[in-house]
């Protein structure tokens, strides 16, 4: 969009619905929609709390771990399956299903398996992020170019290189695409998980807040909640545009 | 026989459910947790739901907020979207809200949507909006966006009027995008549902698996969990067939 | 002068050898049927034929890429059983790993090899210049026109000193003047190199130009309907494109081409 000829941003327009939000908070028209401007006082004193340092460490450590199995599991299962057709036969059925499906229904069970802890929601995490880094990495190496591996083939290059020097990075813008809605996958893993653990993390605090009717507080952790998936997520971008220059070389 | 072996075959299918079950029965018998039963038992405690009734009547009261939710969805999702994608401006205010929607865990809003709305069929039937709408919203902008501009720039050779352009060429042009859209909203529909069971009340699948749990009959808290993951596979994949047949016929035996 | 070269050329030994090859895709496109060829050393063969007759096929069997459905290759007189280092392939599309600079994509095949890195740069860069891309080490595939991207193609064949290059079309996605000029610097490449080269291109011209053979292919299946000694004229690439012999070889294969399209 145009204003007087300059350019502006979409994501600017973000600011004017905050605009719009601390008017509609200062006139208190709901209850549950504080004035932003209270918020970001919350947000403030929020990254003092020491209650809030321990439920985001704890938080943070399920999603890093969930993610490092998620991309150790992920990526090799993606090349095996896009390399070899019967395993696409066998799984793909299943990775399909677990894309779609709504694995919040899993979480009861893992519970009662992996108890009301940090497993859990390591576990969670694990189930909402594999399957889309799995399916990307797949459809990735199946799209690869086929004279690159004929190339890599007539030049004698044995099975680890052409792994390790061809496929992987014919590959590598995918999986980074995989590992972006992956990792926006985790971050709700790790919400729904403590949520319907309740008993830890920031789910606990959610849940706290919300019953003690402390809305700055609950729209503080929820902002932060937000910026921390859309951050990292943006991190990403970052680094597959770096590596935008395969798409033009693609056929 | 030579189809047999084709990739989509039910050859394949079969198998692929038959090991996946099968690693579950040797999983059980092992056992791997006492709270973990066999696939066959698993199995049995899905008939002593359906005999006894509760299974169908459970999912009556899961899936009424579902199909209300998605209805609106469709309607406002695909409103907002196509008016987005054919205005710049309303594009620029609103799509950056969807986009945030899209990509941040909106299931944290949940507790405070349980605790304005109460904990009836209006909180569940917003939970499945909001985990629905976005998606349903961007696909349909994009749709919109890339509509086939030489088709629209024929169109306006003809001298088409802006209301033409946009009802006999933009929007067809848009549907099977739309429509891809809608199909993605459903699953988002699914996990908006099982949350608001988890979270909000357990009142129909929620209650069979929390019950369930409580009593430690994992058999049957089991067969829940397995038939909301299939039910909701399976709608998907009745849409995503559904939308080969009506738009993409040239896709049809593939 | 003619009848001279012919007589070398017969006398010139074969490196590689095609015999009684056939190739069908799943048990129904006949590819390829009972083909027999010898390619003589040192010289370049060129496989033409109207699209889809099966030249990309040959080419690729005898790269040891495809397994042929019946009969045999032999080169430097040995079975092929699969790719081997006497022979060098230059792909259609290039083949460049967009990841990777000039440099190294030259320096590909010796890296697969495991040659040791100052070695294998050293040598690739020889290679780059002779192929006219000096200056050109650092860039990135997407930098190059498509003209510039087959020469690395064609600097990584050379640079693993293979005996026999295998070219399929690969000025088809070149375009027409930048084409011309590539045709004129392969010719003086050839009389550095002294390899030979299966050539693979749809174009009469071409063929004509580059080539001391030409083999016509028929379509499918496709079989050699015609082998067409092609002495090259000597002079500038401006003469020999006004030479009688070599418009006159031009017409011939046109007028017996002419017959499967009438079919
Ligand atoms: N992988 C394949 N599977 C089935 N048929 C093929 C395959 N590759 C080529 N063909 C068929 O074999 C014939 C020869 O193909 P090709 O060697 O590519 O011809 P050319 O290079 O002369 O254009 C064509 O009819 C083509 O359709
Ligand atoms: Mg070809």
């Amino acid at each position: 969009m145009k204003i007087f000829g300059v350019k502006i941003p979409m994501m600017y327009s973000l600011l004017i619905w905050v605009v719009l939000w601390e008017i509609v908070g200062q006139m208190e028209m709901f209850l549950v929609i504080p004035p932003f401007s209270g918020i970001v006082v919350a947000i403030i004193e929020m990254a003092q709390a020491e209650n809030f340092h321990d439920a985001a460490s704890l938080s943070l450590y399920s999603f890093a771990m969930g993610m490092l199995i998620s991309i150790i599991v992920g990526i090799p299962l993606g090349l095996v399956m896009g390399k070899i057709p019967a395993a696409d036969r066998l799984l793909g059925m299943w990775v399909n299903v677990f894309l779609s499906a709504p694995l919040s229904s899993l979480v009861p069970i893992i519970m009662i398996l992996f108890g009301f802890g940090q497993t859990t929601i390591i576990v969670t995490v694990f189930m909402f992020a594999v399957w889309i880094i799995t399916l990307d990495t797949c459809a990735g190496v199946k799209h690869i170019n086929p004279s690159l591996l004929e190339m890599g083939e007539s030049f004698g290059a044995s099975s680890w290189q052409m792994y390790s020097k061809i496929l992987i990075w014919a590959v590598l813008p995918e999986i980074l695409a995989g590992l972006r809605l992956g990792l926006i996958r985790g971050v709700k893993g790790v919400i729904i998980g403590q949520l319907l653990v309740a008993l830890i993390g920031m789910g606990e605090l959610l849940t706290v807040y919300s019953r003690g009717f402390h809305m700055e507080e609950f729209w503080a952790l929820i902002l932060f909640l937000f910026a921390f998936a859309l951050g990292t997520s943006w991190l990403i971008s970052l680094l597959e545009r770096r590596i935008e220059y395969y798409a033009g070389s693609r056929g | 026989m030579h189809e047999w072996f084709n990739k989509d075959s039910i050859f394949w299918r079969l198998l692929s459910i038959l090991i996946f079950f099968s690693a579950w029965e040797i999983a059980g018998r092992v056992p791997i947790s006492p709270a973990f039963p066999t696939f066959i038992d698993t199995m049995e405690g899905l008939f002593r739901m359906i005999s006894d009734g509760s299974f169908f009547e459970k999912y009556m009261i899961t899936l009424k907020p579902l199909l209300v939710g998605v209805f609106i969805t469709c309607f406002f999702g695909i409103t907002f979207g196509v008016s987005m994608g054919l205005s710049d401006r309303i594009d620029w205010l609103g799509q950056p809200v969807f986009i945030v929607l899209q990509a941040a865990p909106v299931s944290a809003l949940i507790p405070m949507i349980t605790y304005v709305y109460g904990i009836g069929f209006t909180s569940k039937i917003i939970a499945v909006c909001i985990l629905a709408m976005p998606v349903v919203v961007l696909n349909s902008i994009n749709a919109v966006r890339n509509a086939n501009t030489s088709l629209i720039e024929m169109s306006r050779s003809f001298q088409g009027t802006r209301m033409q352009e946009v009802f006999k060429v933009i929007l067809p042009d848009a549907s099977p995008m739309i429509f891809a859209g809608l199909r993605l909203g459903v699953a988002g529909g699914f996990v908006g549902i099982v949350l608001a069971e988890l979270l909000i009340t357990p009142t129909g699948i929620g209650d069979l698996i929390s019950y369930h749990r409580s009593v430690a009959n994992y058999a049957e808290m089991y067969a829940t969990v397995l038939s909301i993951i299939l039910l909701a596979a399976a709608t998907v994949r009745f849409f995503e067939r559904l939308e080969v047949r009506l738009f993409r016929p040239e896709k049809q035996g593939t | 002068m003619a009848a001279e070269t012919s007589d070398t050329s017969a006398k010139a030994e074969s490196i590689v050898e095609v015999r009684h090859l056939s190739k069908t895709y799943d048990g129904r496109v006949r590819a390829l049927e009972d083909i027999n060829l010898s390619f003589p050393k040192g010289q370049l063969t060129t496989l033409l034929g109207p699209s889809g007759c099966g030249k990309t096929t040959m080419l690729k069997i005898i790269a040891g890429l495809l397994e042929p459905s019946s009969g045999e290759v032999f080169v430097n007189g040995k079975k092929i059983t699969g790719p081997g280092p006497e022979r060098a392939f230059v792909f259609q599309d290039f083949a460049l790993m967009p990841w990777a600079t000039v440099l190294r994509n030259a320096a590909f095949g010796l890296e697969l090899r495991g040659m040791a890195k100052n070695e294998r740069n050293e040598i690739a860069r020889k290679y780059i210049a002779e192929v006219g891309l000096t200056g050109f080490e650092n860039s990135y595939p997407r930098e190059l026109s498509g003209g510039m991207r087959q020469r690395v193609g064609l600097a990584r064949a050379l640079a693993v000193n293979a005996d026999v290059l295998l070219m399929d079309e690969p000025f088809s996605a070149v375009d027409e003047q930048t084409r011309r000029k590539f045709q004129e610097d392969m010719l003086a490449l050839m009389e550095i190199e002294k390899k030979t080269f299966i050539f693979v291109t749809h174009s009469i011209e071409e063929a004509v130009y580059l080539s001391d053979q030409v083999v016509l292919l028929s379509r499918l299946p496709g079989k050699v309907s015609e082998i067409i000694k092609a002495p090259k004229a000597a002079g500038s690439p401006d003469e020999i494109r006004r030479d009688k012999v070599y418009l006159d070889t031009v017409e011939h294969i046109w007028q017996t081409l002419r017959k499967y399209l009438e079919e």
